[in-house]
């Protein structure tokens, strides 16, 4: 050990700093979407601000036990940690709270944990662990078949509870595969598929047909590369016809209503501002009248007067959109795009493929949420119901990534120890 | 060492969270700086306007008594997202109706907003609301919000009064003040009057929550406006003589007008039938409405404005002040009659049997045909073509009033006809007819028709010797009197004073002398002047008219009274209009008997007999 004098020490504070940041800020919207003139004090344990503090500094002694922990001991307990947390997944589907058709929650009397927050740290270190093998090789099926059990099995149980969210999250896993060094063919093939749904759900099943086989051709022509390729390629014009015939019926039997409602309000297909819409349309207006400066903290009246729903949570950003203007959006997106940057080089100079991986793991679920979450809000994405991360009011995902986070940060100081 | 052979593929991270990111901040540049119609929207979120309904100004007759007041009624509201385990079949029958109506009602409410109240059910009387009130608990969703709708106490002069309901869609297009729902006076004083009663809606911007909840004034009521309460309005109306004329009316069909010849001032104004303008309020407005609309005998019909009758021989009147002011006649000109005037085997006006030749003041008191078709060709032939001298006459008779609107503060009214020359041109060709061809007008026959309004202030200008004051019915507007040059400004009659006494003084005697043809009708100690007449009647029995006004030297009282198919005017309008003029006069009556007559008389169903 060659530090060995403080908890502290090499640990990288730019990310300390950012997650300080984001702590300090998520609060201050927690408490104005909870502020309402002559409310009673909200530092309290009635009241989320209150709460939230105490989740605040429960995260920090959560920080401290995994700054001292020994950085192996995430190595080591990796599987462990992840079989664990597979068994909190299956737990949760035999006594769990019901809340909204979903089990997802633990009853903890006066709280509730949610065990897909903290499952993704099993995951991350079981794959971390798993990719860290020497000799691993992603090129070879049987690896990439054990890589994506690894992922799916979670994600399996999740879709039980059932919660779309967390499954897209942990399903983006898979592009941390990528940076290992699997076939970036998967990458493409993953684009086809989401342009040739959405094109198929935007347009008719017909027209969608017509533009790809259009765009297919001229395409093939541009790149001409010979006569052997002609035959793939049909094929592959052929599956992708095939698929945009099958998007219907997909979209159909395999989603639920309030899925394909939420879908079709993005594609603008359905325009219903008093019910399915409303979240969006009342959480657009608040983001949208908060103009360039915002309207000031604790001066929003969209979120002050509660139009928006669940403000405090999925959608804390409405308060800082309105509250904090423009400006307070690009702080609050600035933070993440340095969060995540910072992630990506600190993994790019790991000296252990386990850290490495680990870093990357990290960067994508938080990005996942983040990008997920915010554009959510804004209607580019579909109303998914995840949190943003350090900002959205809540134990179990502060809980979650304040631990993510710090293993990262533990691993990232200890990697001067590792040899492999 | 790790495996470092993709390390290129970081890039591909990069270019995700770079490019993402530049698409959120993009989109929020778009929603936050360049698109303004959010913030719009977040106001109308939390902005609610609140109407303040000012009260609707109160009515009172010219003595101060109360005749049009307010009363609370209760709207039932409903936000159809916040019902919640609905008992229809209570709530139905707690207040009454069917439960098709209701759930149409309430479909409708739910087409127009799931999230704001609409009205479910209007004007629910207090007694059923307080009901309500005590178990509203039981349906989350409704609440009862509070209006005001009128009163009649006094159940009497409805077609003065008119009626309120909600603002009728071309005026809801035509006027910007109106809003759907809003009170609207759609007949009588409530409409003619309706800007002063109406008064002036104040707004409170409240600011709400997402529950409509109230979270205080915004800006501090920078905003606000205060309502401003409607004008109370003081009738010329004498309730008590009206209720006294309608008692009489009773079971009659026709019209009351009376007018304060000094004035102008409506004093009575009733059409028979009639009904209890409170019929007019609240739920069964509808109902009643259209059970009368329906009804033959047209209770929503206001006879006195809008009904057109020949003036029967009470023209004579006119006829004679025509002629004196022409010269055509002096007081001392007499026709003879052999029961009737003859101009040739074809043509001839009839009369009654009496003694011949009348003078002046004997015409008038025995109402001879005779004497009329004679000075009426006079009139006529003094120029020397017939157009000339009917066009001369007919200036005369507009001078009364007659054949236009009278243009005054009453919601109704009719033009009434005095024939043009161009009228029996058409009618008998050009140059083809003479005085006798259109004879009949001396007598108030003929294409002459005149509305009970119209006769009412004929009367009175003869009472004024040779002037009237437009009749009116508003005397004062929040204790403020009328100051408008239409009605305080006398307009004259074509007739010089001094031709009045002697036609007056005949008046006179058809109560008083011996061949008086309303000498039964005469009141002791009042010097009434009147002129009976009987206007025929194609579809039945002749409508009984008389014109009076007294006392004769500074008259108080001039009235009209038709009754249709009443018969001849000495039956049943000449004691109407001697009663009607004793009670104001005096307020009591001598000849019981008579009244008695009167009021139990019935004419409602002569015609469905015959």
């Amino acid at each position: 050990m060659r530090n060995n004098k403080s908890v502290f020490a090499n640990i990288d504070w730019t990310l300390v700093f950012i997650y300080m940041l984001m702590l300090f800020f998520g609060w201050l919207n927690i408490y104005a979407a909870n502020y309402d003139e002559g409310a009673v004090n909200l530092i309290t344990m009635n009241a989320e601000p209150g709460k939230q503090l105490f989740w605040i500094a429960t995260s920090f002694i959560w920080i401290f036990l995994i700054l001292l922990l020994d950085g192996k001991f995430y190595t080591t307990f990796s599987y462990l940690i992840y079989i664990f947390m597979l068994l909190l997944l299956i737990g949760v589907l035999i006594i769990g709270k019901e809340i909204g058709g979903a089990k997802s929650w633990y009853d903890l009397g006066s709280f509730s944990m949610q065990p897909s927050e903290f499952a993704k740290i099993g995951v991350l270190l079981a794959l971390s662990k798993y990719l860290s093998q020497l000799n691993i090789n992603l090129t070879n099926i049987d690896t990439q078949i054990k890589a994506f059990a690894l992922i799916l099995l979670p994600i399996i149980l999740i879709m039980l509870q059932p919660d779309a969210g967390s499954a897209i999250v942990f399903a983006s896993l898979f592009l941390v595969l990528y940076r290992e060094g699997i076939s970036g063919v998967y990458l493409v093939i993953l684009a086809l598929v989401i342009s040739l749904f959405i094109l198929t759900l935007k347009f008719e099943t017909q027209i969608a047909m017509i533009i790809t086989t259009l765009v297919a051709t001229v395409f093939g022509y541009l790149i001409k590369k010979g006569k052997n390729s002609i035959k793939p390629a049909i094929f592959s014009l052929v599956i992708a016809l095939g698929f945009i015939q099958s998007v219907e019926y997909l979209y159909n039997e395999i989603l639920r209503p309030h899925h394909r409602s939420r879908i079709d309000l993005i594609l603008g297909k359905i325009d219903d501002i008093h019910g399915a819409g409303y979240n969006l349309h009342q959480s657009k207006i608040a983001i949208g009248s908060g103009g360039f400066s915002g309207k000031g903290f604790l001066d929003g009246t969209q979120t002050k007067f509660n139009f928006v729903p669940e403000q405090s949570t999925d959608f804390i950003f409405c308060t800082i959109g309105e509250e904090w203007g423009f400006i307070g959006s690009v702080i609050t997106i600035g933070l993440f795009l340095a969060l995540l940057l910072r992630l990506i080089v600190l993994a790019e100079r790991q000296r252990s493929t386990f850290s490495r991986v680990y870093g990357y793991g990290l960067a994508t679920i938080l990005f996942c949420h983040f990008f997920i979450n915010i554009a959510m809000t804004i209607g580019i994405m579909p109303v998914i119901g995840i949190p943003l991360p350090f900002f959205s009011y809540g134990g179990s995902s502060l809980w979650g990534f304040s631990i993510l986070l710090f293993i990262f940060i533990k691993l990232d100081a200890y990697r001067m120890d590792i040899l492999r | 060492m790790s495996r470092n052979k993709f390390t290129e593929r970081r890039l591909f991270f990069y270019f995700l969270f770079v490019g993402t990111t530049l698409l959120l901040l993009i989109t929020l540049f778009g929603i936050q700086i360049l698109n303004d119609s959010y913030k719009v929207s977040a106001e109308n979120n939390v902005i609610k306007a609140i109407t303040i309904y000012p009260e609707r100004g109160y009515i009172y007759d010219r003595e101060g008594v109360l005749l049009v007041t307010n009363q609370r009624a209760y709207d039932l509201m409903v936000t159809p997202r916040q019902i919640k385990q609905l008992d229809t079949i209570a709530l139905c029958k707690i207040i009454d109706i069917d439960l098709e109506g209701f759930n149409k009602s309430l479909k409708r409410a739910k087409h127009y907003s799931t999230r704001k109240a609409s009205l479910l059910l209007k004007e629910i009387s207090k007694q059923t609301a307080a009901q309500l009130q005590e178990r509203l608990y039981e349906f989350p969703g409704f609440y009862l919000q509070e209006r005001t709708i009128r009163q009649y106490p006094e159940r009497s002069a409805a077609h003065i009064l008119g009626y309120v309901s909600q603002v009728p869609d071309y005026i809801l297009k035509k006027d910007d003040y109106y809003k759907r729902n809003d009170n609207y006076g759609i007949s009588g004083v409530e409409s003619s009057y309706e800007k002063d009663l109406r008064g002036v809606r104040g707004t409170q911007y409240l600011i709400r929550d997402v529950w409509n909840r109230p979270k205080g004034s915004f800006e501090d009521g920078k905003y606000d406006s205060l309502a401003i309460n409607g004008k109370d309005i003081e009738l010329s109306i004498d309730i008590q003589l009206q209720k006294y004329a309608e008692d009489l009316m009773r079971n009659k069909k026709g019209s009351i007008v009376a007018i304060e010849p000094a004035t102008g001032e409506i004093l009575t104004l009733v059409s028979s039938p009639n009904y209890d303008p409170n019929l007019l309020i609240g739920r069964s407005r509808s109902i009643n409405f259209n059970r009368m609309y329906k009804d033959l005998d047209k209770p929503l019909f206001d006879r006195s404005l809008l009904a057109e009758y020949p003036p029967g021989s009470t023209f004579k009147l006119v006829n004679a002040l025509i002629a004196l002011q022409e010269g055509v006649i002096y007081d001392g000109t007499r026709f003879s009659c052999d029961e009737g005037w003859r101009f040739s085997a074809k043509l001839k006006i009839g009369c009654h049997a009496h003694k011949s030749p009348l003078n002046l003041i004997e015409s008038i008191e025995q109402s001879c045909n005779a004497y009329y078709c004679n000075t009426f060709r006079r009139i006529v032939e003094k120029y020397p073509t017939a157009s000339k001298g009917y066009e001369n006459w007919r200036e005369h008779v507009l001078s009364f009033g007659l054949g236009d609107f009278l243009n005054n503060d009453l919601y109704n009214g009719r033009k009434g006809r005095v024939p043009t020359v161009d009228f029996y041109n058409k009618q008998y060709g050009k140059g083809s007819w003479k005085a006798p061809t259109v004879i009949s007008l001396s007598i108030g026959q003929d294409a002459l028709v005149v509305s009970p309004i119209q006769m009412a202030n004929m009367c009175a200008a003869i009472a004024n010797r040779g002037h009237y004051y437009t009749p009116h019915i508003v005397r004062e507007i929040d204790a403020v009197p009328l100051n408008d040059s239409t009605y305080n400004i006398p307009k004259y009659t074509s007739i010089d004073k001094k031709y009045f006494n002697t036609v007056i003084n005949g008046m006179e005697r058809v109560f008083t002398g011996k061949h008086g043809t309303a000498k039964t009708a005469r009141v002791k100690g009042i010097e009434i002047c009147g002129k009976t007449g009987t206007a025929e009647n194609s579809h039945g029995e002749d409508h009984s008219i008389f014109i009076a006004f007294a006392p004769k030297e500074n008259p108080q009282i001039a009235i009209a009274v038709y009754v249709e198919n009443g018969g001849w005017g000495s039956t049943w309008a000449a004691p109407i209009a001697s009663l009607m003029i004793e009670k104001y006069l005096t307020g009591q009556i001598s000849n019981s008997k008579q009244e008695a007559f009167i009021l139990n008389g019935n004419l409602m169903n002569t015609e469905d007999a015959k």
